[in-house]
C-alpha cells in the first residue's frame, strides 16, 4: 500500500491547491490512481504525455497531476485531443471524460473520434448521473431512476457506452469498474498501448446525487452492487439470458486492427508531394488526387 | 492595398524576443488571378498556418477545400471536423502542441464557434478564425453578402473579453489581412477573428502577392528559462506571458476556468481580478499597433465616409466620384474592427461637417461611430439588408444630397 501511495505521489502536483473536488468515497481518485500506474509501468516520461479533460467531476481529474493537463469545454475534450495528436503525433494523449460529457453534449465528437480512429484513448467515468451539477439524469441514467429532473423516475433508456463505442469503431474496447481496481489497471494499459482509439468505460458512483435518491447507500453498498452486477465477459457466453438479466460485462469487448489516422494522413501528405506514384493510390484502387 | 499604412510601427519595437523573419528580396512580382477565399489561403501559408479544421459552409468552404489540397504538400494537417464545434477545438488543440492553426466557416457556423472561442481567451490560445459573413439571422442567405455578425464578433462568445477583429474589403487585402491576424495571434497570444463577406470571398481579380521573404512573420514566444522556473501566466511587461507548448518539457495546466498565475482554478478575488485585467491590458497597451485604419483624401474632407469590408471600395469609389463633382469628400477604412479604432475615428469626427456610415445591417459599427463622436459631427447611416452589396452609385448620392 505505501509502495502504491509512493508512486501516486511521484505524480501528483504538490503545488496544487490541494484538497481536491471530489466527495470522499468518490471513484474517481481510483480511476486516476490506476491510470498514474498504467503510465507508470509502461515508462512514458511525464513530457510525453497529455492529459485532457472534458467538464464535471472528472473534468477536474488532470489538474491534479504533473503532465500536460488541459481541461476543455464540456462535451469538446475528444475534439481538443484531435488537434494535439494531429500536431504532434509523438504525444500520449489521454482523455478522461464523464458518461454526460461523452456520451451527451460529447456524443457527436465521440462518435467520430471512434470512426476516424486517431491514436488517442478514452477514459469515461460512468456514474450515471450528472453529478457536479447537482444529480440531473445522464444518458446513462437507468430506466426508472431518479434524478432531480427526473423526480417522478426516469423514462428514458440508457446508452450502453462500450458497446456504442465498439459500434462506432474503436478499435480497442474495455468496461472496468473502480470495485475491480486491478482489471482496470490493465484495460487503461492495455488501451494506451492500443494503437488507434481506445475506450475504457469505468463503472463508477456517485453516492452523493446517485446513491443517495436511489437508496443505494454508502459507497461501500454502491461498490458492493458493482461488484455483484460485473460478470467477465469471457463468461457471458456460458451464462443464460435470465442469468444476465441486470448484469453488465466487464472485460475487453472489442480489440482490432484497422489504419491509424495519421499513418493514413501520411499517406496523404506523400500524395500530395508526388502524385504519380503513391501507396494511398494503390490502397484506393485510384488516382488519390484528380487532376 | 497595404494595410496600416500610417499606423503600424517596425514590428520590433513592439515585443522583445519576438522572432521576426524578413528578408527583402528583388523579384519579378507575378500576376495572379484569385478569389477572396483563395487569398485567404495564401496569407494563411504565408503566415505560417499549418494547421486547419473546418466544417463545409457556404460560402466559406473554397478555403477548407483549397487548405485540404495544399497543407498536405508544405507537411502541414488539414482535417475536416464533424462541426464547427469540433472544428475550433481541433485548432486550439493544434495550437496548444505548437502550431499556427486556423478554421473558417460563415454566420451559424460562427454562431457554433463562440463557446470554444471564449476558451481559447481564456486560456490565451493563438488562432485565427475567418468568419465570410452571409446574410443571417439563422440559415438566412447563404450566397448572398452581410456585415451581420460584427457585434457577434465582438461579443459572441459569453462574458467580458478581449477580442481582435479585422475587415478585409479585397482580394489582395484578404492575404495582408489574414498574415496580420496570424501575427497579432501570436503576438499577444489571443485568438483573432478575420471578417470577410461573400462578395471579397467570391470576387475574383488580378492581385500581386508578395514574396514569402517579404512578409513579416510573428512567432510566439516561447518560453526558454528552465522548466521549474516557468510560471505559464505570470505578468509582465508586455502582458503576454511566454508559451509553453505541449511536449516541449513546460508541463502545466490550461483551463477554460478563471486561473492563478501558474494555470490552476481559483475563486479568489485577489487573483481572479489581475487575471482578467492583464488579458485586457495586454491588448488595450497595444492599441497603438493593433488599431488599423487605411485613409483616402480624408485631409481636407468635410464629408467623411467610415466603412469596412467590401463596403469600403464603394465607399472609395463614391468619395473619388464626389471629388470630381467638387465635394470634398473622403473615406476612412477601418481594417481592425476590434477594438474599435477610435484614436483615429475621434479626431476625424471633430473635423467632419458629416459622417457617413454604410453597412450591410442595420447599424453595427455607426453604433460605434456614434458612441465616441459624442455630439461632435452629425453621423448618418447608410444600411442595406436585401442581400445586396451597398453600390457606389448609393453612397455617391447620399454624398450629393448632404453636400
Amino acid at each position: 500500500m505505501q509502495e502504491i501511495t509512493k508512486l501516486v505521489h511521484k505524480y501528483l502536483r504538490h503545488d496544487k491547491k490541494f484538497p481536491h473536488v471530489w466527495c470522499p468515497g468518490c471513484g474517481n481518485g481510483i480511476v486516476l490512481g490506476a491510470l498514474i500506474r498504467a503510465i507508470d509501468r509502461l515508462g512514458f516520461s511525464k513530457d510525453e504525455v497529455v492529459l485532457v479533460s472534458g467538464i464535471g467531476c472528472s473534468g477536474r481529474l488532470p489538474v491534479y497531476v504533473d503532465f500536460n493537463t488541459l481541461h476543455t469545454t464540456h462535451g469538446r475534450a475528444l475534439t481538443f485531443a484531435t488537434g494535439i495528436k494531429l500536431a504532434k503525433p509523438g504525444l500520449t494523449v489521454i482523455v478522461i471524460m464523464g458518461d454526460g460529457d461523452a456520451t451527451a453534449i460529447g456524443g457527436n465528437h465521440f462518435i467520430h473520434a471512434a470512426r476516424r480512429n486517431l491514436d488517442l484513448t478514452a477514459i469515461i467515468i460512468n456514474n450515471s448521473i450528472y453529478g457536479m451539477t447537482g444529480g440531473q439524469y445522464s444518458p446513462t441514467t437507468p430506466y426508472g431512476a431518479k434524478a432531480t429532473t427526473a423526480p417522478y423516475r426516469n423514462i428514458e433508456h440508457a446508452f450502453s457506452i462500450a458497446e456504442l463505442a465498439v459500434t462506432a469503431g474503436a478499435v480497442f474496447v474495455g468496461r472496468g469498474t473502480v470495485y475491480h481496481a486491478g482489471l482496470l489497471d490493465q484495460l487503461i494499459e492495455k488501451a494506451i498501448v492500443k494503437r488507434g482509439f481506445g475506450v475504457v468505460e469505468v463503472i463508477s458512483h456517485c453516492h452523493t446525487q446517485f446513491g443517495r435518491r436511489n437508496e443505494m447507500g454508502s459507497p461501500v453498498a454502491m461498490m458492493r452492487w458493482q461488484k455483484e452486477h460485473a460478470v467477465r465477459i469471457e463468461q457471458t457466453a456460458t451464462m443464460s439470458s435470465k442469468e444476465l438479466k441486470d448484469k453488465f460485462s466487464i472485460g475487453v469487448l472489442a480489440d482490432r486492427e484497422l489504419p491509424i489516422y495519421t499513418d493514413e494522413y501520411d499517406l496523404v501528405r506523400h500524395a500530395a508531394k508526388d502524385k504519380a506514384h503513391t501507396e494511398l493510390a494503390k490502397r484506393t484502387g485510384q488516382n488519390a488526387v484528380d487532376e | 492595398m497595404r494595410i496600416g499604412r500610417e499606423t503600424s510601427r517596425p514590428s520590433n519595437e513592439s515585443g522583445r524576443g519576438l522572432r521576426i523573419r524578413a528578408m527583402p528580396r528583388e523579384r519579378k512580382p507575378q500576376a495572379r488571378l484569385l478569389q477572396g477565399n483563395e487569398a485567404i489561403v495564401e496569407g494563411a501559408l504565408a503566415a505560417g498556418c499549418r494547421f486547419f479544421a473546418g466544417y463545409p459552409i457556404t460560402p466559406a468552404s473554397e478555403i477548407s477545400e483549397i487548405l485540404a489540397y495544399r497543407l498536405p504538400q508544405v507537411g502541414g494537417t488539414f482535417i475536416q471536423m464533424e462541426d464547427e464545434i469540433a472544428s475550433l477545438g481541433a485548432v486550439i488543440g493544434a495550437s496548444l502542441a505548437g502550431a499556427k492553426a486556423m478554421t473558417a466557416t460563415s454566420g451559424p457556423g460562427f454562431s457554433l464557434m463562440q463557446e470554444n472561442l471564449g476558451f481559447a481567451c481564456v486560456a490565451e490560445v493563438p488562432c485565427v478564425m475567418v468568419n465570410v459573413m452571409r446574410g443571417g439571422p439563422s440559415t438566412g442567405l447563404p450566397t448572398n453578402p452581410s456585415q451581420g455578425d460584427v457585434m457577434q464578433s465582438r461579443w459572441g462568445t459569453h462574458g467580458d473579453h478581449p477580442i481582435i477583429v479585422l475587415a478585409s474589403s479585397s482580394v489582395r487585402d484578404s492575404f495582408d489581412i489574414t498574415v496580420k491576424a496570424f501575427n497579432f495571434s501570436e503576438r499577444y497570444r489571443t485568438p483573432v477573428i478575420v471578417l470577410t463577406d461573400e462578395v471579397v470571398a467570391h470576387t475574383r481579380e488580378k492581385v500581386f502577392l508578395p514574396d514569402p521573404g517579404e512578409i513579416e512573420v510573428v512567432d510566439r514566444i516561447k518560453p526558454t528559462m528552465p522548466p521549474e522556473w516557468y510560471i505559464p501566466y505570470e505578468d509582465n511587461s508586455r502582458g503576454v506571458p511566454p508559451m509553453g507548448i505541449f511536449g516541449d518539457g513546460y508541463r502545466y495546466h490550461v483551463t477554460g476556468l478563471v486561473h492563478d498565475v501558474r494555470g490552476f482554478p481559483t475563486s479568489r478575488a485577489d487573483e481572479i481580478e489581475p487575471f482578467l485585467n492583464r488579458l485586457f491590458r495586454k491588448i488595450s497597451q497595444h492599441f497603438h499597433a493593433i488599431q488599423l485604419v487605411e485613409r483616402h483624401l480624408t485631409e481636407d474632407a468635410e464629408l467623411l465616409v467610415i466603412a469596412y469590408g467590401s463596403v469600403a471600395r464603394s465607399a472609395k469609389r463614391a468619395v473619388a466620384d464626389a471629388r470630381t463633382q467638387g465635394i470634398k469628400a473622403g473615406l476612412l477604412q477601418l481594417i481592425t474592427l476590434w477594438p474599435f479604432p477610435r484614436q483615429h475615428v475621434e479626431p476625424l469626427l471633430r473635423r467632419v461637417r458629416l459622417a457617413l456610415v454604410p453597412e450591410m445591417n442595420m447599424g453595427q459599427i455607426s453604433r460605434e461611430v456614434k458612441r465616441v463622436n459624442e455630439g461632435a459631427t452629425r453621423v448618418s447611416t447608410l444600411n442595406r439588408i436585401d442581400g445586396h452589396v451597398i453600390t457606389p452609385r448609393q453612397i455617391y448620392q447620399r454624398l450629393i444630397k448632404e453636400s
